[in-house]
């Protein structure tokens, strides 16, 4: 990962090299993007992202030269964009474009001498291109298929090409839009890598990245855009909470630091179930894994009150429980339950209607719950064997108290939370 | 054609520039300059020049030859070089040209030239040449190299495979003015060709400001409101020709295209204009390459998009008025000869326009001999249609089209 001390210098030499001032522009029906204001720093990468038809791609544009605003400015290198000429704009900013399709036969090494073309002069040629070129063919690895036609390249290739190209533009800032949409695991942290590096060696980049978690792991800072509005910037950790995720994607998200990496991750969660599905009650769950954090978001949403215990410390159970304001009971992962946590969670266990238990389940948890009246089962993909037809499937356990159901959807967890809960009910009365 | 001096220019300063750079960077020159696609394209536009030009000389040799009187090919070559001239001087020459009732005195360059070779040839053989067949050919090869490289640059302007020299309604344009000027029996300046040069390059602009707004021109817009004005102007024509009485047939003949009222004069009219639109359009193919990524992708790599497309429109539009106005409407050589090269040498406009300029013309003089060979002499329009669409149609079959 970024070493925090590196963050700090980005823009050490006063200025930023892209700085977006105050930016309304648009396609003629109403502006896009009303009012924007970022500024990126030499040595910096920084990660523009938000929902479809944010304005990802419409900011980009103003910043390459492609769109002029309609009112504010885009500085590049000290210079508004929109009075340079396409040579000079394409001397300081080099684009990535979302669609890397080229349908004709060029082999690969034209395609990147083509980044060449702003450095050229009509008559006098570009004595650097050469050397140019082959450094960007190097760096991304595609020296190996100089000769062959682009259009016989599969399309992880293809984005390296054209980031090559871009590359042998030699500019000080770069802009990307989507660089990591169409390729595959490896390609993609390869790429984001690579343009990594490059900000490491002095340029300045820009990109337009769906995937948050890819977003948060190789970007310096995050821009959030929405609406044609940027809701905030700042170091990954900083920007990704539940809440903003939530906010500006319309859905309700976990937000928890990977292990293996450290940077934040985003798990999207079931939307909302309708208000015809709401639970009054009070409901335990204890689990792990993504069936519990589900669970969870769902059973809260649908407004029952939740308590949540025993889940692992640190997992996306606990962290889901934090983000709808449930204080957890928790445990270390792996580790036995102790005395202290086994009594807090079955005091909660004590005062709630219905109980239960979704993902993997450990046989104390399983006997932690086991003396509830009313226990739903909901269960991960790989729990136990079962059958394949209901392997998501909220289903009765080995005991006679546990309710059968069809399939794991918000809907069916919070009908068969309903089910349970009503024959107890049904008795006080 | 000076190809054996010319290559070596070509590939000295890439080799130059690669040897400069380290042991690494010459180490993966070389790999790459032995690859057939690593070829430099100067390189390769050179090579495949100098072969067409060979079938181009050889083409215009035989046709030279065929006739109703048969000719040897030396004494067709000793006579041709004999018609081999530089212009060495120029005068202005005051010339009286007339609209409707009203003349008018203008200045007209006229020039002088001296004949580089004088091979004894037979009297009979020479005046046949020079006279009555090398001027046709002559014409031939320019409206070929004229309608060949507009048609290539169209389609990598339009990149739309359909697209051809007249797309801009250039053709169309130029038709109105000549059958009017036939059926109507106008007079008016330079006749016949005047006219049709005028309605061709009147026409495109109106197209031009019509899909023009705020100073962009969408290539969608432009295609279809020059389907449009084609489609507009198509109807002028064919009420012309019912308004044409005795001149209808001078007027379809016009309309065919043929190259068999060619003259010197004509040669002398439309040569330059083709010579220089070419060399202007050669400067443009790295452009045009970089047109072939997308407008917006083109613009992040520094081309002034709408000023390179005005260049280019403008320029295609002059040449093919030139061509249209002295030969008529010759369809499918600015079609099919492009997208036959394209098929040969790749996409690449560094090379595909010279080779389809010339290509443009030894295609052209071929279909024109085929065109009088016969028993009946045929407007060479339809026999560029009918040789090349078949041929055509066998290269899609036998090579696969991926694009364009």
């Amino acid at each position: 990962m970024t070493d925090p001390g590196e963050k700090a210098t980005g823009g050490g030499d006063g200025s930023p090299l892209v700085d977006v001032q105050e930016v309304v522009a648009g396609y003629g029906n109403g502006p896009v993007l009303d009012g924007v204001s970022l500024s990126v720093a030499r040595g910096e990468f920084v990660g523009l992202v938000g929902p479809n038809g944010a304005g990802k791609t419409t900011l980009l544009g103003t910043i390459n030269g492609v769109l002029d605003p309609d009112s504010g400015q885009v500085l590049v290198d000290g210079a508004d964009v929109d009075e340079l000429s396409s040579k000079a704009a394409s001397r300081r900013v080099a684009t990535v474009p979302q669609d890397t399709t080229v349908a004709f036969e060029f082999p690969v090494e034209d395609v990147v001498e083509m980044g060449r073309t702003p450095h050229r002069s009509r008559f006098g040629g570009d004595p650097d291109a050469r050397e140019a070129v082959e450094r960007a063919l190097d760096r991304t690895d595609t020296a190996r298929f100089r000769a062959r036609s682009v259009e016989s390249l599969s399309g992880g290739e293809r984005q390296r090409v054209v980031l090559a190209r871009a590359l042998a533009q030699a500019t000080p800032v770069l802009v990307l839009d989507e660089p990591t949409a169409s390729l595959d695991v490896n390609h993609q942290v390869r790429t984001l890598e690579l343009v990594r590096e490059s900000t490491r060696e002095g340029k300045a980049a820009l990109a337009a990245i769906h995937d948050l978690d890819l977003a948060a792991r190789f970007c310096d800072r995050l821009a959030v855009l929405a609406d044609g509005d940027l809701r905030a910037v700042g170091p990954p950790e900083d920007v990704l909470t539940g809440e903003r995720v939530a906010a500006v994607f319309d859905t309700p998200a976990a937000v928890v630091p990977s292990p293996v990496t450290g940077a934040p991750t985003v798990t999207p969660l079931p939307d909302p179930a309708p208000d015809s599905a709401a639970v009054d009650r009070c409901v335990h769950v204890a689990g792990t894994g993504t069936a519990a954090a589900r669970t969870i978001a769902t059973l809260v949403s649908a407004g029952a009150t939740v308590t949540v215990g025993v889940v692992p410390t640190g997992g996306l159970a606990a962290s889901v429980a934090s983000e709808h304001g449930v204080d957890p009971v928790e445990t270390s992962p792996f580790a036995p339950v102790d005395a202290a946590t086994e009594v807090a969670a079955r005091d909660r266990l004590a005062a709630a209607d219905v109980a239960v238990l979704a993902g993997a389940v450990t046989p104390s948890l399983r006997t932690l719950v086991r003396d509830h009246d009313a226990v739903v089962r909901v269960t991960g993909r790989t729990t136990g064997r079962r059958e394949p037809g209901d392997a998501l499937g909220a289903e009765t356990g080995d005991a006679e108290e546990f309710r059968p159901d069809a399939s794991a959807t918000p809907s069916t967890v919070v009908e068969a939370v309903r089910g349970v809960a009503k024959a107890p009910v049904a008795a006080d009365d | 054609m000076g190809t054996g001096t010319d290559t070596g220019p070509g590939t000295g300063p890439d080799a130059g520039t690669g040897s400069g750079t380290g042991t690494d960077v010459d180490a993966a020159t070389e790999s790459g300059a032995e690859t057939p696609g690593g070829r430099p394209a100067t390189a390769r536009a050179l090579a495949w020049s100098a072969g067409l030009s060979v079938v181009l000389v050889a083409v215009v040799l035989a046709s030279a030859a065929i006739g109703p009187v048969s000719l040897s090919i030396p004494a067709v070559a000793k006579a041709s070089l004999n018609a081999v001239a530089l212009p060495t001087g120029l005068r202005l020459v005051a010339t009286s040209v007339g609209l409707g009732t009203a003349t008018a005195t203008v200045p007209v360059p006229d020039l002088t030239y001296t004949y580089l070779f004088a091979f004894p040839v037979d009297g009979t053989a020479e005046t046949i040449v020079r006279s009555v067949r090398l001027p046709r050919i002559a014409l031939g090869v320019v409206v070929g190299v004229a309608l060949a490289s507009a048609g290539t640059v169209m389609q990598g302007f339009f990149r739309n495979p359909m697209a051809d020299p007249s797309i801009v309604g250039v053709s169309s344009g130029a038709a109105v003015g000549a059958v009017a000027t036939i059926a109507l029996s106008l007079s008016v300046p330079f006749g016949i060709q005047g006219a049709a040069f005028a309605g061709a390059l009147v026409t495109a602009f109106l197209v031009y400001l019509v899909a023009t707004e705020n100073g962009r021109t969408p290539v969608a817009t432009l295609l279809l409101a020059g389907v449009a004005v084609q489609t507009f102007l198509g109807a002028v024509v064919s009420y012309l020709l019912l308004q044409a009485g005795e001149s209808i047939e001078q007027a379809l003949y016009w309309l065919m295209g043929r190259l068999h009222t060619a003259t010197w004069t004509d040669v002398e009219v439309t040569l330059p204009v083709a010579a220089v639109c070419l060399v202007v359009l050669l400067v443009y193919t790295r452009d045009l390459n970089v047109l072939l990524l997308g407008e917006e992708d083109a613009q992040t790599l520094g081309i002034e998009v709408e000023r390179t497309k005005r260049v280019l429109l403008a320029v295609s539009s002059i040449v093919t008025a030139a061509a249209v106005a002295v030969a008529g409407v010759i369809g499918f050589v600015g079609l099919v000869v492009p997208h036959m090269l394209r098929l040969v040498v790749g996409p690449d406009h560094r090379v595909l326009l010279p080779t389809s300029a010339i290509a443009g013309g030894a295609f052209l003089v071929a279909a024109d001999t085929l065109a009088r060979a016969g028993p009946a002499e045929l407007p060479v329009g339809i026999v560029t249609a009918a040789v090349g669409a078949p041929f055509f149609l066998y290269l899609l079959v036998t090579r696969e089209v991926h694009s364009l």
